[in-house]
């Protein structure tokens, strides 16, 4: 084989590696049931490609090629060390009888085991943040690395949120199934909250100088979409829109000095237009399925608020109403929260202020930051400047997000003395 | 395989209940054992005098101690527990969720570990 040929397959194996790992490993997973014995498989099928490939050619069907050398040569490994453990022979004859190398996982079986992965890695009874770290690791291939600095964690502690999930998953005998019809809802709503969670990561990052982090959004986004592909739920076409309604602003929340820009002052020219359009049908068609809940509903915000073409033009009056519909079908203080600000807009400043006041009063957001810098903007129109004084102070002692502080800082100097 | 769970709730709540109440909630259990017996599911289950009666037993340097009371003091108490066989942590889930002890405290489920012989780690 020339070299031209050979540098070709090579190239092969890196582009097969970026767009079917992850469903190999996915497969892997069912035909081995193991995590660690999978991703061992995989690496052994990888390296199997990069000496073979440029040599041999390029397999006909190479994510074939790749699960059925990853499955050989596990099974291979666990008949050598079966001289050591002998429970590993009989497991190794167990899986060379079962699912084999034939052609049945080349049907549509296969998407089935990425939507297996997923849930399984945001199984109900792992811990969150390891549902977080797994999904992340096994769905997406990010390295424990990339996790840590993603959610500014120290590494090991990433790699032993993941041990102990996989541990969890085998000694607990977490199944690696789609749930059934009946489990489906309270199983696809961890999974779209592990999605979310890691798009807000990257959109409003909990600590740290950056708000963004682009990454991790983009890496939710991706995730979003696979879920629609492998499962048409409705709930997953409105937190797909979300993602994309709020992705769309990402290039006018801040300023080019990295500072904080809210809604009512982003210059909308920079907005994503094709994301606001993807968004917004993605809206429409959740809605149209009368099976939607909270993420459609705030979706379905965001899309009223990207339809306009200034701040001034928003429809406030839809917006009350589609919160009304939220705090029902969602209720919680936050939400509350950001229906009094949308009031305000709708009805004036001081019917805002009621809604907030009464909020607070209850002592639920008192130690949410956005609750007092919402209480100190309304002031600060309504001239109560004292007031507005204390309420950005109160905010800015609770923020722990450095923009977010100089934003505020920014607007305690703009009061009037 | 083999999942315990151990049925936790306040034993004050328990204690206030009427004698009808109580035995409702009895009759209940009783039945959903049998449901589980004829399924093949069910182990074995029983139900736990006070944490009162409870004793707990240390040795230290060869040396016994007792003392009175559970290993720890919580807001909910082991108040019984049903050993019973599952495919998998999914079904444990749905067959303890049905337990009328999900309803009134909670259910902790754990995965029996053989210690004998080495299980398979294939799920499936």
């Amino acid at each position: 084989m020339s070299g031209d040929t050979a540098e070709r397959a090579r190239g092969v194996v890196e582009a097969v590696y970026r767009s079917d790992s992850r469903r190999v490993l996915a497969t892997l997973i069912r035909l081995l049931g193991d995590f660690n014995v999978a991703e061992e498989a995989l690496h052994d099928a990888f390296t199997a490609a990069v000496e073979q490939w440029p040599r041999d050619g390029v397999p006909t069907n190479p994510r074939a090629w790749l699960v059925s050398t990853g499955r050989f040569k596990a099974i291979d490994a666990m008949r050598r060390r079966a001289r050591f453990d002998a429970s590993l022979g009989a497991l190794a004859e167990q899986l060379d009888a079962g699912p084999s190398a034939g052609a049945e996982w080349l049907d549509e079986g296969v998407e089935d085991d990425r939507l297996r992965l997923i849930f399984t890695c945001c199984h109900p009874a792992l811990p969150p943040e390891a549902q977080v770290a797994l999904t992340l690791r096994e769905v997406c291939g990010l390295t424990t690395e990339e996790i840590a600095r993603a959610f500014l964690t120290a590494p090991p502690t990433v790699a032993q949120r993941i041990v102990r999930a996989k541990a969890k998953i085998r000694d607990a005998r977490i199944p690696y199934e789609v749930p059934s019809r009946a489990d489906l809802p309270d199983r696809l709503d961890s999974v779209l909250r592990v999605v979310y969670l890691v798009f807000n990561e990257g959109y409003s990052a909990s600590s740290g100088a950056s708000v963004t982090r682009h990454d991790l959004s983009g890496e939710a986004i991706r995730l979003g979409r696979l879920l629609i592909e492998l499962l048409l739920e409705p709930e997953a076409v409105g937190l797909l829109a979300l993602m994309l309604l709020q992705e769309s602003r990402r290039a006018a929340r801040t300023s080019p000095e990295g500072e904080l820009v809210l809604l009512d002052d982003q210059d909308r020219s920079l907005w994503n237009r094709e994301q606001i359009a993807e968004g917004s049908a993605l809206v429409e068609r959740a809605l149209s399925s009368r099976r939607f809940g909270p993420y459609t509903l705030q979706a379905a915000i965001a899309a009223v608020h990207a339809g306009a073409r200034h701040a001034a033009a928003t429809d406030w009056a839809q917006i009350v109403g589609l919160y009304d519909v939220l705090a029902r079908a969602d209720p919680s203080p936050v939400v509350e929260l950001n229906r009094a600000v949308a009031v305000a807009m709708r009805d004036g400043p001081s019917a805002g202020l009621v809604l907030i006041d009464a909020l607070l009063g209850r002592g639920d957001l008192r130690d949410y930051h956005l609750a007092h810098s919402a209480r100190a903007d309304l002031c600060r129109r309504l001239g109560r400047t004292a007031e507005a004084r204390a309420a950005y102070k109160r905010a800015l002692g609770l923020t722990r997000q450095e923009p977010e502080r100089r934003f505020l800082e920014r607007r305690l100097g703009e009061l009037p003395d | 395989m083999k999942y315990l769970c151990l049925v936790y709730n306040e034993e004050k709540k328990l204690d206030a209940m009427s004698e009808s109440e109580w035995d409702a909630l009895v009759a209940e259990a009783l039945a959903y054992d049998e449901e589980l017996r004829k399924k093949g599911r069910f182990i074995i289950a029983h139900v736990l005098q006070p944490t009162q009666t409870a004793t707990t037993v240390r040795v230290r340097n060869g040396k016994l101690s007792t003392t009175d009371g559970p290993f720890a003091e919580t807001k909910e108490q082991l108040g019984g527990f049903i050993l019973i066989d599952a495919r998998d942590l999914n079904e444990a889930v749905h067959v303890a969720s049905k337990m009328p002890g999900a309803r009134l405290g909670s259910i902790e489920v754990r995965p029996i570990r053989e210690l004998e012989q080495k299980e398979p780690r294939a799920f499936r």
